[in-house]
């Protein structure tokens, strides 16, 4: 349905539909790794283009897409409070502890097992999909999306140097995951 | 330094967030400490295969049509099949498939075809108009204006009709190209729907009654009145199209008889 009054405006529609609409696919693609799965993501991606377009008239740039990823975030934060009542609640607790475990305790490993075998797609996103929510969320915007620090600090709403030990605790966990993979199944 | 601070700098490092003293102070530190030195190999190695594996996802179609239908006025444009290359590509064959019509060769090897080789290429040009900023070339919703304003840009001089009292609005003209000849495209709004209206010569004088038909979405109207092919194209429903061509043979009539 189209929007009424002060969204009736069909030069501002096109606008956003040119600044917005091009992001389509960055913006599901975060909704897809925030939410792990394709039906939630497409009505978060929809409810954040709604959101734009709504608060469009605020937008003072610098980066649409940046924007665009904040909001979404909002949409699915929203959606982890609504799920929170049901059995798959505690993302968010795991992650509080995750963050508070020490971040260099695994052993250091021979320079051997640091190879890490080329892996298909698919297999690495269920690896970033593992990932707890903050880390997973830093990863994907850095390494997916090639956000700065700060335009990821500026997304997730916390400072530069979090950014940075997330990113860093997100590699970890990966790499580690990576390196179990591949043990030849016994 | 030391190896913890190093281990989460290295990071920042790999990703290019450090400033020029800062990296230094990295390097050094790998430069003497080859666990450090392996771990960001390692890192590198990884951001590597990730940067080469394809991560992304794309949007379902359904989805792009869904936003764009909330859209104000996307009524027009929703339709703009999955995405806008999409379009081009189709655009591009098109024109294609015209260059090969041109050489004659075409006309005889698919004259079957013609029509519906036709009808996409008037669609490619209704949604052309609506995509590139470029619905009009003459602005007016007097018809003694956009008629005078053909004259001598094609071989013909479409009938302009003012629709307005009918409830379709005379937005303006524009010269097209379809089957990679110049047309005249006559533009009407109804409500927020654009329709265009296609005119071109044909060499037959037979009347042919109008008849409806779907091509990605749009309804094509199509008739032929007094030696001139007509093509009403809108994202309207094919009733309100139908009643819309209609009105202009009536009002054609009319103004011939008058």
């Amino acid at each position: 349905m189209p929007l009424k009054a002060a969204n009736d405006d069909p030069d501002r529609a096109r606008r956003f539909r040119d600044a917005a609409l091009p992001y389509l696919d960055d913006v599901y693609t975060l909704a897809r790794y925030l939410l792990r799965d394709a039906g939630d993501a497409e009505d978060a991606v929809q409810e954040c283009y709604l959101r734009a377009l709504k608060h469009f008239d605020s937008y003072r740039g610098p980066a649409m897409k940046p924007w665009l990823f904040a909001i979404l975030r909002n949409v699915c934060h929203a959606e982890f409070a609504r799920r929170a009542s049901s059995p798959t609640a505690g993302i968010e607790d795991v992650a509080d502890n995750a963050e508070q475990t020490p971040l260099w305790s695994e052993a250091p490993e021979t320079p051997e097992t640091h190879v890490l075998r080329e892996r298909d797609a698919g297999t690495i996103r269920r690896l970033v999909n593992a990932l707890a929510e903050p880390f997973r969320e830093t990863f994907v915007l850095r390494e997916i999306h090639n956000l700065s620090y700060r335009e990821i600090a500026d997304v997730a709403d916390v400072p530069v140097g979090t950014v940075m030990s997330r990113l860093a605790r997100a590699r970890a966990m990966l790499r580690s995951a990576w390196l179990a993979e591949q043990e030849p199944p016994k | 330094m030391t190896c913890d601070e190093a281990r989460i700098l290295l990071h920042a490092l790999l990703d290019g967030e450090l400033d020029a003293g800062h990296a230094r102070e990295v390097e050094d530190h790998i430069a003497t400490c080859p666990d450090c030195a392996a771990e960001l190999a390692a890192y590198r190695e990884m951001s590597k295969a990730i940067a080469g594996a394809d991560l992304r996802y794309t949007a379902p179609p359904a989805l792009r049509r869904r936003i764009e239908a909330a859209l104000p006025q996307a009524q027009t444009q929703i339709q703009a099949v999955p995405s806008r290359r999409a379009v081009l590509r189709g655009f591009a064959m098109g024109s294609a498939v015209s260059a090969i019509a041109a050489t004659g060769l075409f006309a005889i090897v698919l004259r079957s075809d013609d029509e519906s080789r036709i009808t996409s290429e008037i669609v490619s040009a209704h949604l052309r108009s609506l995509q590139a900023g470029h619905l009009t070339d003459v602005i007016s919703t007097d018809q003694h204006t956009v008629k005078p304003w053909f004259n001598g840009k094609l071989d013909v001089a479409p009938p302009v009709i003012d629709l307005t009292a009918q409830g379709f609005t005379l937005i303006g003209g524009r010269l097209d190209y379809v089957d990679a000849r110049p047309i005249g495209a006559i533009v009407y709004r109804r409500r927020r729907h654009v329709i265009n209206l296609f005119v071109a010569q044909t060499a037959s004088t037979e009347r042919r009654a109008a008849k409806t038909e779907t091509f990605q979405g749009f309804n094509v109207r199509s008739w032929s009145e007094g030696g001139l092919n007509y093509w009403a194209v809108s994202d309207i429903a094919a009733d309100e199209l139908a009643e819309f061509s209609d009105k202009f043979e009536t009002a054609s009539k009319n103004s011939a008889a008058g």
